[in-house]
């Protein structure tokens, strides 16, 4: 098998086992926005409008959440050393670690969102929508978090310090993601919104591994 | 893997110097390592023992001199010198949720070995009982026999070992040192950092540490 899959089967492994992790960025991102039908009570008109929004805003938080996975683990026990001089490219060792975070968080958040969507009474056309969207953002969730997970290393409070620097990094997807759903609903179509979305994951596949990669080369030092 | 021939030339190191942050740790240090060799590294605490295993294992960049394969410096062709190493830290690299044998065969996976001698390693430091136990389970002196069993599940021509014997029982020194025989024996070469003189025979000595003076001299350098 080559190092590639042999790494991310491993992250896989890691994920499933310690399910913990896993299940806390999925637990918040259910709880988070079952919250909002309670606090803002059931006018449905209200709660069709924001429904999207919310649902988006909590992938995002879930996401930020899970981003100490990506390498935290691996700096903190030394394996980081191991990665780097294994026999693949630093580069590929984040793509591997984005793609186990992506199947591990962004795809599970994609899967769950119709559930969540009926709590908003969301429109059966926008479901769909959502879903495609999450589907298609989250990639770039989990690769920009890459970045700032990397450039994180080290730092006395990770968490707080990282969600500061990944949240604006996200805003293009929140925009175009929440975006989607909201065109299907008025009728204008959501192609376009969807479409810049896939453009943003597919931009950052290449470039995102290779800014975390040279800050993990930093965090080696 | 890297063809025979290439694995037979010495590990030089010329006039290295390490600067961590502003403080020049060491510099001039040069050796040379043919095969079979092994060089001992002793020293103060601080003295940058484990800087300069990181600088040979190309973890580091030195801040002045270079280090060869042969007669072609590291730089020049870093993957296959990277194969040709074992780097093996104060840190274990060992996930608590993986089992022993799972743990050497994904670093045995990751260096893209097509044979590695998964049940030899584990022999060889008397981890026969233990194989399928969660890492969790295991003490300090067990974590530090399985880092050590990666070195012998993929061979390579050189290790850079630093501090190996730390949390080792008797046993478990003699099975280092009986490893390190075998490796030598094969023409490999091994670099240990460690407080304990006279811990592998026919071994040369590295003092550093000797160069605190000279790095005050050469604090503008």
């Amino acid at each position: 098998m080559a190092p590639f899959l042999v790494l991310f089967r491993r992250d896989l492994v890691l994920a499933w086992r310690q399910g913990g992790e896993l299940g806390l960025a999925l637990g918040f991102f259910v709880l988070a926005v079952v919250l909002f039908p309670l606090g803002v009570g059931p006018e449905l008109e209200i709660l069709r409008r924001i429904g999207a929004g919310v649902i988006w805003v909590a992938a995002l938080l879930a996401a930020v959440l899970s981003l100490d996975r990506l390498f935290a683990g691996d700096h903190g026990d030394g394996g980081l050393d191991l990665l780097a001089l294994s026999a693949m490219p630093l580069e590929a060792t984040v793509v591997a670690k984005c793609a186990a975070h992506w199947v591990t968080t962004g795809l599970p958040l994609a899967v769950l969102s119709p559930v969540l969507a009926e709590l908003f009474d969301l429109n059966s056309a926008a479901i769909p929508v959502l879903a495609l969207s999450l589907l298609l953002g989250t990639p770039a969730l989990s690769l920009l978090g890459a970045i700032v997970a990397a450039l994180t290393l080290g730092a006395r409070r990770p968490g707080v310090l990282s969600s500061l620097l990944v949240l604006p990094l996200y805003l293009p997807v929140l925009i175009f993601g929440a975006g989607a759903v909201e065109a299907s609903l008025s009728g204008v179509g959501a192609r376009p919104y969807l479409l810049l979305l896939g453009a943003i994951s597919l931009a950052a596949s290449p470039l995102a591994p290779l800014a975390a990669a040279a800050a993990l080369r930093q965090a080696l030092d | 893997m890297t063809a025979r021939g290439a694995d037979e030339g010495d590990l030089v190191a010329e006039d290295l110097a390490c600067r961590r942050g502003e403080r020049l740790v060491f510099a001039g240090v040069s050796l040379t390592l043919p095969p079979g060799g092994a060089l001992l590294l002793t020293g103060a605490n601080g003295s940058g023992k484990s800087s300069l295993l990181r600088l040979l294992a190309s973890l580091l960049v030195p801040a002045a001199g270079r280090v060869l394969w042969g007669s072609v410096p590291i730089l020049d062709d870093l993957a296959s010198y990277r194969a040709r190493l074992h780097y093996l830290g104060h840190l274990d690299a060992i996930k608590p949720a993986l089992a022993v044998r799972e743990t050497l065969v994904f670093w045995a996976g990751l260096r893209g070995a097509a044979m590695p001698q998964i049940d030899s390693a584990i022999a060889a430091f008397g981890l026969d009982g233990i194989a399928d136990w969660p890492c969790r389970w295991l003490s300090a002196g067990q974590r530090r026999r399985l880092a050590l069993a990666r070195l012998v599940a993929t061979p390579a021509p050189l290790w850079l070992l630093d501090e190996p014997t730390a949390a080792l029982d008797a046993d478990g020194e003699a099975r280092l040192a009986a490893a390190i025989a075998t490796h030598r024996g094969r023409g490999g070469r091994a670099v240990v950092a460690t407080h304990q003189p006279g811990a592998l025979p026919g071994a040369s000595e590295l003092r550093i540490g000797d160069f605190a003076a000279a790095g005050d001299a050469l604090a503008g350098f």
